[in-house]
């Protein structure tokens, strides 16, 4: 039962995040500084976000069939593939990678 | 059909099938981790953030206290925050709709929604990848919970091999110029940098604050030139997603 209530507790406060940024005035973002600081940033999550799933396990950098991954992404999108396609090529690099036996 | 014509709804659609299926790894992961079926549906529908779901059944596995748990999940949410005032600068969801935007604003519905540049698309893929994701994500919750250990480790599937593939796929339009690509690779090496020594969920936090910081030097040094004579600024607006970047002749006005 004690459980339960870090639980729910831990989906308030998740939610809470979440309505905040809708209460931040939409006007400050149409600032022109300010939707150029939010632009940058997404550049700067996007980056990070694909760095984590593709090298960090917890709290260590591992290598390993991800990185197959990121690089068939990325050859698919130099090649102009859509999204999907780029998807299921990242998919398709990691789960060949371990079937060869690279972790 | 005509929606399936909608680039927006067609990443949407793609993005929520990579990551929704995704779902079976958290729920099979949940119940090992010792929360029960309902626990781990109650995390899937009400929290309904992977990062900070992944966060919270970690703190249970390691031996970690419940109150640990929260906080872990809790600092994770905190950029749902910036994603929150992204969206609501964009689509300006009104009434009961904004609640409901504000439940689906995640990395993949926000991405999704700002690498569009028509209004209408910025809509269109914000719900699709919202909604749809957060329809798979509790069905496959649901289906790792309950098939658990039988299914296998979903990594044998590739699946975070697309989840890695989804996000550069979200990236990648953004890369037009060498400001952004700078932008980019800073952040990047930040968060490899930050992934040893911060809890997990805290390298993308550090990223974020990179960039605010870099975004910040950038609109100082546009401040003290005149028009037309910054150093190193690219002519990359044509390209590039409308609110993601203003150029700075267009700021002077």
């Amino acid at each position: 039962m004690n459980l339960w209530l870090w639980v729910l507790l831990a989906c308030l406060m998740g939610y809470a995040w979440k309505l905040l940024g809708y209460l931040v005035p939409a006007s400050l973002l149409r600032n022109p500084r300010m939707s150029r600081v939010a632009g940058t940033m997404t550049i700067g999550l996007l980056a990070s976000l694909t760095v984590v799933n593709a090298v960090a396990s917890g709290q260590s950098l591992a290598l390993d069939a991800r990185l197959g991954a990121l690089a068939a992404a990325g050859i698919a999108l130099c090649f102009r593939a859509p999204f999907l396609v780029v998807v299921l090529a990242g998919a398709g690099a990691a789960a060949g990678l371990r079937l060869l036996g690279w972790s | 059909m005509k929606l399936l014509q909608s680039p927006a709804v067609r990443v949407g659609l793609s993005i929520s099938i990579a990551t929704g299926l995704y779902g079976v790894s958290f729920g099979a992961l949940s119940v090992t981790s010792g929360l029960d079926f309902w626990q781990t549906m109650a995390l899937s529908l009400l929290l309904f953030s992977g990062g900070s779901q992944f966060a919270f059944i970690g703190v249970v596995a390691g031996g970690g206290s419940g109150v640990a748990a929260m906080g872990a999940a809790t600092l994770l949410g905190m950029r749902n925050g910036i994603y929150g005032m992204q969206i609501n600068a964009l689509l300006q969801p009104r009434g009961w709709l904004r609640f409901a935007s504000a439940h689906v604003t995640i990395d993949e519905s926000t991405a999704t929604s700002t690498g569009q540049t028509d209004p209408l698309e910025q809509k269109r893929g914000f719900w699709t990848a919202g909604l749809g994701i957060f329809a798979l994500w509790n069905l496959f919750t649901a289906v790792g919970a309950l098939a658990g250990a039988a299914l296998g480790d979903p990594k044998q599937w590739g699946l975070d091999g697309a989840a890695v593939a989804a996000f550069l796929g979200l990236l990648w339009p953004r890369l037009k110029g060498r400001e952004p690509v700078a932008i980019a690779v800073v952040c990047a090496l930040a968060t490899v940098l930050a992934v040893p020594f911060v809890p997990a969920g805290v390298p993308i936090l550090v990223a974020a604050v990179v960039a605010v910081v870099a975004a910040t030097i950038g609109w100082l040094s546009h401040g003290r030139s005149d028009e037309g004579m910054e150093p190193d600024v690219d002519p990359y607006t044509g390209h590039h997603p409308a609110r993601s970047a203003h150029h700075p002749s267009g700021e002077t006005a």
